[in-house]
């Protein structure tokens, strides 16, 4: 029982409809899990809960031991150690790559110009993005936004980071370069929860794979038994269409 | 030739240059070659069709049987001329009165607008006040409130002072009404910064008051400069009414002379310095419009 992460039965419905009915998940330190499925299906809604950015139904998202889904929890601290990146980047437009990843660290954690400054450039020469820091985003390829925008949560130093589609709005050659930063979280232990289209990416990086329909997890497992012999009859049939479609 | 001829001719000589370059050896494109003809020619049309409109104009006009004394009236040579300094020096005060208005009303617009974005509870109070003040203030006409502030507050206070006297309140009464059609503007432009914005700043743990301060209100604040501008021009015209309760600015001014000489021309002279700042001012507007709008689409469309 060393979960980071535990979903207990949550449920969220929007009015009428039901985006998430009775999920339960543990995520271990050091684990990545995909969540697949169809549009609509919950996964981002899932992740946006687990931020705080929407509040659940019922049930209780526990995060280090406490449950984050208590009503009236402050949710800033918990979204300090949670990082999160946005499939249409959502870099602020008026600021330098640089001054939107030093706008957390620097406000929120307080840390003085000059370190949050050398934190920053530090990762972003990394990523190979140092030579668009003085650049504002609208000068920068869909692949180095959202690059910035994953050296953005991390300057937070998060526990777990929760990628939602990160490539579903990048042109083709550019998705290579993101899912490349992924891989390298992944080799330095960084907990991570992904909803991604990107099936062959899943298979290769997950250790576990969750397929969600209609706001239930229908069927969980190891990569490589999920996409090679399926259990659920949902799950063949939504990869047999993902196949048909060219995607995997 | 025609426009036929020309489509006909552009069909025929094939090897496309991309619009915009030079072709080879740095001849113009085809393209560069049909689009200078077609702006000599709008040029010209333009400026003959203008030359004989202004030519049959003033033909009509000075042929008019009553033309001399409409001149007279509101054309007087000699009275524009003892007019002039006057009220170009009453005008100072109208250009200093929307000086220190202006930055006034730019704040308290902001504060305003702020106070009814507002979501905590305990503000209650703060946002009813800042709806009811915008809902009632833009509901009266801005002559009223200049009655009502300008001279029943003044009944209220010493006048001897400068704090009671009829120019500030004058001031304060378009402070007043102003700011809560410059509210609106600005809360225009907060509503108008999509939510995903909020949501990346408060996922990276800023408090709303900080993704307010530096995600948020930064980018409204750019995307209303042009409508503001616009209100802006409205304030420079709407600063003469305070004349209406004595101060002497351009407006009042013109009147004072023109209850001596009976003649109209002192107020053309007025109109003609209001125009000579709210005509730049408009044109600034729409340049900033039209720069946003560019920055907006990419580009512009023909």
């Amino acid at each position: 029982m060393s979960a980071l992460l535990e979903y207990r039965s949550v449920r969220k419905s929007f009015g009428e409809k039901v985006v998430l009915d009775g999920i339960d998940l543990s995520v271990r330190r050091g684990e990545v899990i995909s969540l697949i499925g169809a549009s609509g299906s919950g996964k981002s809604t899932l992740l946006r809960c687990t931020n705080l950015l929407e509040p659940i139904d019922d049930g209780e998202i526990v995060f280090d031991g406490v449950d984050i889904s208590e009503p009236g929890l402050p949710p800033d601290p918990v979204r300090r150690r949670v990082g999160m990146v946005f499939q249409s980047f959502n870099l602020f437009p008026h600021m330098t790559v640089l001054e939107n990843v030093t706008l957390a660290p620097r406000k929120v954690l307080k840390r003085p110009k000059g370190e949050a400054t050398e934190r920053a450039m530090t990762m972003l020469t990394r990523f190979g993005l140092a030579e668009k820091a003085n650049d504002y985003p609208d000068r920068c390829s869909g692949g180095q936004q959202q690059r910035v925008a994953i050296v953005r949560a991390l300057q937070m130093d998060p526990e777990v980071m929760l990628l939602d589609e990160i490539t579903s709005a990048l042109d083709p050659e550019l998705v290579g370069e993101v899912l490349e930063v992924v891989r390298g979280l992944r080799a330095q232990g960084m907990t991570m929860l992904l909803a991604t289209h990107e099936m062959g990416f899943a298979r290769e990086i997950s250790d576990q794979v969750c397929f969600l329909k209609d706001g239930r997890i229908h069927e969980q497992g190891p990569p490589e038994r999920i996409f090679t012999m399926p259990s659920e009859p949902e799950t063949r049939d939504f990869l047999a269409r993902v196949i048909a479609s060219g995607r995997m | 030739m025609t426009r036929t001829e020309e489509g006909a001719g552009a069909f025929a000589s094939a090897p496309a240059a991309s619009p915009g370059r030079l072709g080879q050896g740095g001849a113009l494109t085809r393209r560069q070659r049909y689009e200078r003809r077609q702006l000599v020619r709008s040029v010209l049309t333009a400026a003959i069709s203008t030359l004989v409109f202004a030519v049959l104009l003033v033909a009509l006009v000075t042929r008019l049987e009553t033309w001399p004394r409409v001149r007279e009236t509101f054309f007087d040579g000699g009275v524009f001329g003892d007019s002039f300094m006057p009220i170009l020096k009453a005008f100072w005060l109208d250009v200093r009165i929307f000086l220190v208005c202006a930055p006034c009303i730019l704040v308290l617009g902001l504060l305003v607008s702020l106070a009814r974005s507002t979501r905590s509870p305990v503000l209650f109070p703060v946002r009813a006040l800042a709806t009811l003040y915008v809902d009632f203030t833009r509901g009266v006409p801005v002559i009223l409130w200049i009655y009502l502030i300008g001279f029943g507050v003044v009944g209220l206070v010493n006048t001897r002072s400068f704090f009671g006297g009829y120019l500030f309140w004058g001031g304060v009464a378009l402070v007043w009404t102003y700011s809560a059609y410059v509210s609106e503007v600005f809360r225009a432009g907060i509503e108008s910064v999509h939510e995903s914005q909020r949501a990346a700043a408060r996922s990276l743990g800023l408090s709303a008051t900080l993704t307010n301060r530096h995600v948020v209100l930064p980018q409204a604040v750019r995307r209303v400069v042009p409508p503001l501008m616009n209100d802006f021009v409205s304030l420079q015209k709407d600063v003469a009414l305070i004349s209406l309760l004595g101060p002497v600015e351009a407006l009042r001014r013109a009147d004072i002379i023109q209850d001596r000489t009976f003649n109209f021309t002192p107020f053309v002279v007025a109109a003609l310095l209001f125009i000579s700042v709210s005509i730049p001012l408009t044109r600034l507007a729409d340049h900033l419009l039209a720069k946003e709008r560019r920055r907006m689409s990419g580009t512009a469309v023909r």
